[in-house]
């Protein structure tokens, strides 16, 4: 009989076809991955260079303010290295959770004109960061031979085979955190105004600047609750040699890090049909 | 035969009209009580008609209300109402942006929707990299991009400025491009909302002349809103007629039209009385206008060119010696067109206590379509006696000013009797 490619009504789009429509708009993912890319550094001077100046500029900052000025323990490593190994995951961790929370209202002019699966941009978003990723790990390989030279006793281990399940981890907790927050400033803009000082606060909870080995014994149960502290202290413990690695903290940051995941695709579910209307 | 693309059955869509604010979270709350109970939204049923010139009761409005109908492939459907008829809202679920409180709509298709030109250009991106961007935010294959790009660019017209960033182009190569982009790409299904307003004449004729084309050689369905009627109607196979969120006429074209001008449910008639942003000392107020053909029946819509008188109630309070009425017609953008009033004929009028009824005879209206505004005012010698700013908002439609056939579609202007002629005066 007829046959009919499409049905709306008041359910709004399935999961399921949703789904599917990352396959179909896999291209213009790709088109929004380098939309962002060319962006980024359009109109300036430096152009790309601009991905490494940032990093090294926040390094100096950190070794200058926490090493030298407060004096907080690096577990014994150069400072520098050991700044960067942290920054690279964190700044990773929140700029796609900033920009994935912001995506729906910044991007409500387009969705409230064409229909396209709406978390192709979050997805987007993930991976463009990816490739900022890709060019922190660069820098990174370069200060570590640097150190190397230099006769500093690095211990990498085979633990850095984990680092695409960091890598996974993180950008899951991204996405879901991110889609979290997007889906209720839809609605709610009191979320807005929390995001970005809650970013600021997170960091100083997560070990990018210090050891987990310095915080306290009696609350660092506190800071594991976060799955950024698992993945930022296995990251450093698998190169640098030292730190605290756990197979039972790892397991359990992923098992919170799905659970945020999944509970994130139900709001979205919930608000995508008709966001649009609320926004 | 032509199939069936789209098929809609009743179809609604209730809006809350109110800001979101402290009180929605207590609405979502309860909601979600019914909800879990597995009773009704109990904020649905009380939709009421989508009436904007009188307040609601509620804080919710149907912008569509249960329609029903279905386009067969390769047809332009016209698609026609007054603003806030539920057009806009309509397309926006045929596209998927938002979805509908009840009812069903099955495609078949692919479709694309453009709804505002040049939607997701990036003012520092290219041409070139905005119509990738562009496209496959419509869903097109970037392949698929690449081999109509050379048909995109020309029809544009944009070929010099293709890696120049769009911020440099002019506001009508957006426009071109923009369109372009959703006419070659060629979903199965276009959907144009009022694309042609802006842009100048010769882009609009090149537009529609690619619409016809899409429809009738390459057998794909377009759906068309706008309000320049003589778009509609030379492209449109069928119109549908909404208002106030209900399917009030489905069918030819031209009686589409017809039903929508004559439409008596609009708002023909302004309440004065009760406009408290009021100027003047209160001896005289305006009370109410109508707008009536010379045979003065009641019409809603004005056209150019057309015989039409307006008239205005007025309630005088005390004795008044040498009274002026003034009705000055403004632009939506604030300037004065022209001003009627009995000053100009010298024909002061002297009042008693009583109610009054002023009529201002145009026997060709001269302001061709667009969005109008009439200010009211009576003077007596100095004194001013009444002032209402905006009092009355005027939709003028396209007509036939000149009375050779020709439908004037500028925007926005006055109209002048004038003849021109032609002389050789050296061989």
């Amino acid at each position: 009989m007829e046959q009919w490619t499409e049905i709306i009504n008041s359910d709004g789009n399935s999961f399921s076809s949703q789904i599917n429509g990352l396959w179909k708009y896999r291209d213009l993912i790709l088109e929004l991955v380098k939309r962002d890319f060319i962006l980024y550094y359009k109109q300036t001077l430096l152009g790309p260079l601009w991905f490494i100046i940032q990093p090294i500029l926040t390094v100096i900052v950190f070794t200058l303010v926490f090493g030298q000025m407060a004096g907080i323990s690096t577990d014994g490593l150069p400072c520098m290295l050991f700044y960067l190994a942290g920054v690279t995951f964190w700044n990773y961790f929140s700029e796609s959770f900033r920009q994935i929370a912001g995506s729906f209202i910044e991007n409500q002019n387009v969705y409230s004109k064409v229909y396209f699966p709406r978390f192709i941009i979050p997805v987007s978003i993930v991976i463009s960061n990816l490739i900022k990723l890709g060019l922190y790990f660069v820098l990174l390989a370069g200060f570590y031979i640097y150190y190397i030279n230099h006769g500093y006793e690095l211990r990498p281990n085979y633990y850095i085979l984990l680092l695409p399940v960091l890598i996974a981890t993180m950008g899951m907790l991204s996405m879901g955190m991110g889609m979290i927050i997007a889906s209720l400033t839809c609605k709610y803009r009191d979320l807005k105004f929390l995001l970005s000082f809650g970013i600021q606060l997170m960091m100083y909870v997560t070990p990018v600047i210090y050891p987990l080995s310095a915080t306290p014994e009696k609350y660092r149960f506190l800071f594991l609750i976060n799955p950024m502290t698992i993945i930022i202290e296995t990251f450093k413990f698998s190169i640098l040699g030292k730190g605290s690695f756990s197979f039972m903290n790892l397991f359990y940051g992923i098992i919170i890090t799905l659970i945020i995941f999944f509970l994130s695709l139900v709001i979205y579910a919930k608000i995508e049909k008709d966001f649009i209307d609320t926004i | 035969m032509n199939q069936t693309v789209i098929k809609i059955e009743g179809l609604s869509k209730t809006y809350c009209i109110r800001q979101v604010g402290t009180g929605t979270l207590c609405h979502d709350l309860n909601r979600l009580w019914h909800k879990i109970r597995g009773k009704e939204d109990p904020y649905l049923k009380i939709g009421e008609v989508n009436d904007r010139s009188s307040q609601g009761q509620t804080c919710f409005s149907k912008a569509l209300d249960e329609i029903s109908f279905d386009i067969l492939q390769g047809q332009i459907l016209g698609i026609i109402g007054r603003n806030g008829a539920g057009k806009s809202t309509l397309l926006k679920i045929i596209s998927k942006i938002t979805t509908p409180s009840t009812g069903i709509v099955k495609l078949k298709g692919k479709v694309a929707s453009l709804l505002e030109v040049g939607t997701g250009f990036r003012t520092d991106l290219t041409g070139r990299e905005n119509i990738f961007l562009n496209g496959t935010i419509m869903g097109m294959g970037a392949k698929e991009i690449k081999q109509k790009l050379d048909e995109i660019v020309d029809f544009a017209g944009v070929s010099r400025y293709l890696d120049t960033p769009v911020k440099r182009y002019s506001s009508g190569m957006l426009v071109r491009l923009g369109f372009a982009v959703a006419a070659f790409l060629e979903p199965d299904i276009l959907i144009v909302d009022e694309v042609l307003a802006v842009g100048d004449a010769e882009f609009r004729k090149k537009a529609i002349g690619k619409l016809g084309e899409i429809s009738h050689d390459r057998n794909r369905t377009v759906l068309f809103v706008s309000h320049n009627m003589g778009a509609i109607k030379s492209i449109c196979d069928r119109t549908i007629v909404l208002n106030k969120g209900q399917l009030v006429f489905d069918g030819e074209t031209d009686l589409a039209i017809q039903h929508y001008l004559n439409d008596v449910s609009t708002v023909s008639d302004v309440d004065l009385a009760n406009r408290s942003d009021r100027n003047g000392n209160g001896q005289l107020r305006f009370e109410d206008f109508t707008m009536t053909n010379k045979m003065d029946e009641s019409i809603p819509v004005v056209c150019t060119g057309m015989h039409i008188k307006f008239n205005f109630n007025i309630d005088v309070k005390e004795a008044l010696k040498k009274t002026k009425v003034f009705a000055t017609f403004r632009s939506s953008s604030g300037y004065t067109l022209f001003i009627c009033s009995n000053f100009f004929s010298n024909d002061f009028y002297d009042l008693e206590p009583g109610k009054y009824k002023i009529t201002m005879d145009l026997p060709r209206f001269p302001l061709s379509s667009g969005q109008y505004a009439i200010d009211l005012k009576v003077t007596s010698g100095k004194t001013v006696l009444d002032e209402i700013e905006s009092a009355v908002t005027l939709d003028v439609e396209n007509g036939d000013f000149f009375g050779s056939g020709r439908i004037v579609t500028s925007k926005n202007g006055v109209l002048i009797d004038h003849t021109s002629s032609i002389q050789r005066i050296e061989h």
